[in-house]
């Protein structure tokens, strides 16, 4: 077994890092259970009782709309003897959580607000006062732009700190809406990945593997695309976002990343997603008055494929679509796929944005069934003793770095994979320290 | 002694005859009822002797459009819909359009070219893994039927296999037939699956 510490190298890592069970139970306790990680939007619970349910690492959380307005983010069990309170996905709990076992109940924030006879408490150390009595709470929340984080550590970088430069994912999203606001779509749709969560990370950048993995797609697309123009039809916007995968290995190699400290990342936009017609126009004309034209034409001219906030979100932006990573095992992810509506905009331009998240981020996604299968079939690979290291040393040392950011030159560079190693070893050397967590005031 | 508490203890009883209090007791009695349930449905249409040649027909039509997937006959499978046609998968049961919510397919007869080229195509890497399915669609109704349109209400089951994996599918599904001279075509097939928001082991490579 290679020393953990020797496991990342400047152009190579250890495949263990993709199969071993010891490293993941570590990258939970260290990375997953420490750093900011998404809750959900505001706009999931609007009401006070309001509730979604999720893990952060290994820990089952409530995020919940208290009576005062706030956010809590609780650890979804009763402290009476552990069973869990909110069994659904969502919904909404009245006033209080009440435990289905002996009734117990807790205030929204997570104060104890009744146990049934009381009295059989007399004398014993477990008052209402005594933290044990009220649910536990996350160390840490807090809300960029209507999305919610928490974080299990009592201390640590600010999210603001954490999200760093990634912070243009939720900017871009909001900022193409005329109020600066959105809305979640509530849907979420749940595929269960059989690999390990850094694939999907570094598969976001990865921009020589489209027009090999997506092949068939984007040639299918582009063929009916062709056969529509010839016969006089225009064809619909959203056969675009599939035929744009039949793009060449050179055209790819123009599309850059931008590859921020803590793993974070872009890749730079390439669908042309401004058309000239009459809905579009009125959108830009809403953002105008909204903003001044200089103003606007920068929030609308970003180019942004999507933002990736290392280790576990992958951001589509200018499409308003999310995807969360909840690591399951060494071998199996969760990816959970939202969709937002930017507020103060017309159907028409919320149908754009909805077609994508349809063809590209469904359970009937023509693009990801390809990704899925890679995915699964490199862990495999990598589980076997065929080899010992991973290679990343495409357009090594041919990366631009400037004030820690690396800026790839060439858009196929390795220089995503390198940049996320980099951030993975400093988490994983970090000494993890106590996880402390406040129990609710 | 202490043997003689335990059998004074055992002979003691509290018998609980009914329920002390009126309503609400338990957790109810802390917080009323946490989870709105709906309400199960009332009746449907009945089978009449006029419409068993209709139901006949209406039937061998959706046993062929299953067989037709299960066969991968993809070319013939998207020629039973009219040209107009939509194939519609929504999220959730209660969806009553398509434009401005979520689905799980929308496709229209081009969409679903792209489909079938796409699994067709040499390089769909998926496509290379053993692949399969099985359909049983039965429970058929006719809900209605008029001059220009038949609706139809039925469940399937669907096995699914990918290399050694079984997934099992279920749901409804409601065709909007319309006719093409003699024929009939589907206008509107909407497939409501009841493991829509179940997290999926792997995506839906072809129409389910």
């Amino acid at each position: 077994m290679v020393p953990i510490a020797e496991l990342v190298e400047p152009d190579r890592v250890h495949r263990s890092v993709y199969t071993d069970q010891a490293i993941f139970d570590r990258e939970i306790a260290s990375i997953f259970e420490r750093v900011w990680v998404y809750c959900g939007h505001e706009s999931q619970v609007r009401n006070p009782g309001d509730y979604h349910t999720l893990h952060i690492g290994r820990q089952p959380m409530i995020m919940v709309r208290a009576l005062d307005g706030a956010i809590r983010v609780l650890y979804n069990r009763c402290p009476h003897r552990g069973v869990q309170l909110c069994a659904n996905r969502s919904g909404n709990t009245g006033s209080a959580f009440v435990c289905s076992y002996h009734a117990w109940s807790f205030h929204l924030d997570g104060r104890i607000r009744g146990i049934p006879l009381p009295h059989g408490y007399d004398g014993t150390r477990l008052t209402p006062e005594n933290p044990d009595c009220s649910m536990k709470s996350a160390a840490r929340v807090d809300r960029y732009r209507g999305f919610v984080f928490a974080s299990l550590a009592a201390e640590g970088e600010s999210l603001l700190e954490f999200l760093g430069d990634a912070r243009i994912a939720f900017d871009d999203m909001c900022d193409r809406s005329p109020v600066g606001e959105v809305e979640v779509v509530p849907v979420c749709h749940r595929v269960m990945q059989h690999s390990n969560w850094k694939f999907f990370m570094e598969n976001q950048l990865d921009a020589l593997h489209p027009s090999v993995t997506h092949q068939s797609t984007g040639v299918a697309a582009a063929r009916v695309e062709r056969a529509m123009k010839a016969s006089g039809q225009t064809p619909p916007l959203h056969y675009h976002y599939l035929s744009t995968f039949a793009s060449s290995f050179d055209q790819w190699d123009s599309v850059q990343t931008i590859n921020f400290p803590r793993g974070h990342g872009i890749l730079k936009g390439y669908m042309g997603l401004r058309p000239k017609d009459p809905d579009t126009q009125e959108y830009v004309a809403a953002m105008y008055r909204a903003y001044g034209a200089a103003q606007a034409e920068e929030f609308l001219g970003r180019s942004i494929h999507h933002v990736l906030v290392y280790p576990y979100l992958s951001v589509q932006s200018p499409l308003q679509q999310l995807r969360c990573l909840r690591p399951v095992a060494p071998n199996r992810t969760l990816s959970e796929i939202w969709h937002f509506r930017l507020k103060g905009v017309s159907p028409a331009i919320y149908r754009r944005s909805l077609w994508y998240f349809n063809l590209v981020n469904s359970p009937a996604t023509m693009v990801n069934a390809d990704d899925l299968e890679n995915w699964a079939k490199a862990q495999w690979g990598l589980e076997s003793d065929g080899g010992e290291w991973v290679s990343f040393h495409r357009n090594y040392g041919g990366d631009t770095v400037d004030h820690g950011i690396v800026y790839s030159n060439k858009g196929t560079s390795e220089a995503v994979m390198r940049n996320q190693f980099e951030a993975w070893k400093r988490y994983i050397g970090a000494r993890p320290g106590p996880r402390e967590s406040s129990a609710a005031a | 002694m202490t043997t003689e508490r335990l059998r004074q203890h055992l002979l003691e009883e509290v018998v609980i005859f009914e329920s002390a209090v009126d309503g609400a007791s338990g957790a109810e009695s802390v917080s009323p009822r946490q989870a709105h349930r709906p309400q199960p449905p009332t009746g449907r249409s009945a089978l009449t002797p006029e419409t068993v040649s209709l139901q006949h027909r209406v039937e061998q039509f959706l046993f062929h459009q299953a067989e037709l997937l299960d066969s991968g006959c993809w070319r013939e499978y998207i020629d039973l819909f009219a040209d107009e046609g939509i194939y519609w998968m929504p999220v959730k049961p209660d969806q009553t359009e398509w434009l401005d919510s979520p689905s799980i397919f929308i496709e229209d007869k081009s969409m679903m070219q792209i489909r079938m080229d796409r699994v067709m195509h040499p390089n769909a890497w998926s496509r290379a893994a053993a692949w399969g399915t099985s359909h049983v669609v039965g429970n058929v109704v006719v809900e209605s039927q008029s001059a220009e349109r038949i609706s139809v209400r039925s469940r399937f089951h669907m096995l699914e296999l990918r290399r050694d994996t079984l997934r099992h599918f279920a749901g409804t599904y409601r065709h909007t037939l319309v006719h093409a001279g003699d024929e009939l075509r589907i206008g509107l097939q909407r497939v409501d699956l009841l493991n829509s928001q179940a997290v999926f082991d792997y995506v839906l490579q072809v129409w389910v």
